[in-house]
């Protein structure tokens, strides 16, 4: 039997409680004086690696923290807590990507207001993060220059999601004959005008760069809620 | 694999919207999916096939609409359509442009309902 139909208009995100929730912490974060920057990228691109150097550096100066997402293991956290700050694991089981809720639950009984930074290590995965906002201040992107050149175009969605491309193991440039004009022709046509870092958690090479960047968020006050769509109406 | 999550959010949110208008059936789920957002057009439809068996609507089909990618280009002051996904640049003066004006969306647009249902 064929009926006819007619079509009611809704015009309603479908992450909306993500997307709420994610600017609801966005909120507490500014009031709190918290930065909080999270880091995409393939599984073995040195997140934990990066991060080690960054918050060791970092404590010096500032109250810092992590929290780190992970399918099955607690291995980074572990790593993390070498650098002597206040580290947590999001075990996400089966989950492909953090989401805003796995966020705000590993911060239930953490006083966000007694921090300057907290990091986010997503899960190790350049396709599912791009879909979830998690109320950071700045998305990083990083991908080793073992991965090729052309990472940015086979991946562009998380890469246009992201604020800063840092470009990890620059160390190991010369070995792999990494062409960095290269990567940065694919980072700037997947999205143009995007940061570009190279940094080598081994050497310390560009560490100082990328925490000069990371300080001037203290007084930037730079937030991705129009990346986000929160002020197109829909909701 | 986050397709799966995507259509169960979907189908909360129509059944949600459906709720609030007294609607007790539904014959499709329109959306519009722009590439920018992540999701893949057709792993979002096997995922939905599966989903909506344990949801309110198990007979209900989803409905897509592509959303192309729009840069707004500021040398032309123009709107135009990106020439892909790996290329946001404005195809007349071939400016890169970061800003833009669609391809990001993933949104319920619209619930299609049999014309027997009353909406108050």
């Amino acid at each position: 039997m064929n009926t006819q139909t007619r079509l009611v208009q809704v015009r309603t995100k479908i992450l909306k409680q993500n997307d709420v929730l994610a600017r609801e912490m966005r909120q507490r974060f500014a009031r709190d004086g918290v930065t909080v920057v999270s880091l995409v990228s393939s599984p073995g691109a040195g997140k934990t690696a990066l991060l080690e150097v960054l918050l060791g550096r970092m404590r010096e100066e500032f109250r810092v923290a992590a929290l780190v997402g992970d399918l099955a293991t607690d291995n980074d956290a572990v790593r993390l807590a070498r650098a002597e700050v206040p580290t947590k694991q999001i075990t996400t089981g089966t989950v492909c990507h953090l989401e805003a809720d796995m966020v705000a639950e590993a911060l239930e009984d953490w006083n966000t207001n007694e921090l300057d930074f907290l990091f986010i290590e997503n899960v190790g995965n350049l396709v599912c993060p791009a879909t979830w906002d998690l109320g950071e201040q700045l998305r990083l992107v990083l991908f080793s220059v073992t991965e090729g050149e052309d990472k940015p175009l086979k991946y562009p969605t998380i890469f246009n999601t992201a604020d800063v491309a840092v470009i990890t193991k620059s160390d190991l440039a010369d070995a792999v004959e990494f062409d960095a004009d290269a990567a940065n022709r694919s980072l700037q046509s997947v999205r143009p005008g995007i940061e570009t870092l190279q940094v080598s958690a081994k050497t310390g090479e560009g560490i100082e760069a990328l925490l000069q960047r990371l300080r001037g968020l203290r007084d930037g006050g730079e937030v991705l809620a129009k990346r986000w769509g929160q002020n197109d109406g829909a909701e | 694999m986050h397709e799966l999550s995507i259509a169960l959010n979907l189908l909360d949110v129509a059944a949600e919207e459906a709720q609030r208008r007294n609607i007790r059936s539904v014959e499709a789920i329109h959306i519009k999916l722009g590439p920018l957002s992540g999701v893949v057009k057709s792993a979002l439809i096997s995922a939905y096939d599966l989903a909506r068996e344990h949801s309110p609507f198990p007979e209900s089909r989803l409905v897509v609409e592509d959303v192309p990618i729009v840069i707004y280009c500021e040398p032309c002051s123009a709107e135009q359509p990106a020439p892909s996904i790996q290329e946001l640049v404005c195809p007349v003066c071939h400016t890169p442009s970061g800003n833009v004006v669609t391809g990001r969306e993933l949104e319920l647009t619209a619930l299609e309902i049999a014309d027997s249902e009353t909406e108050p």
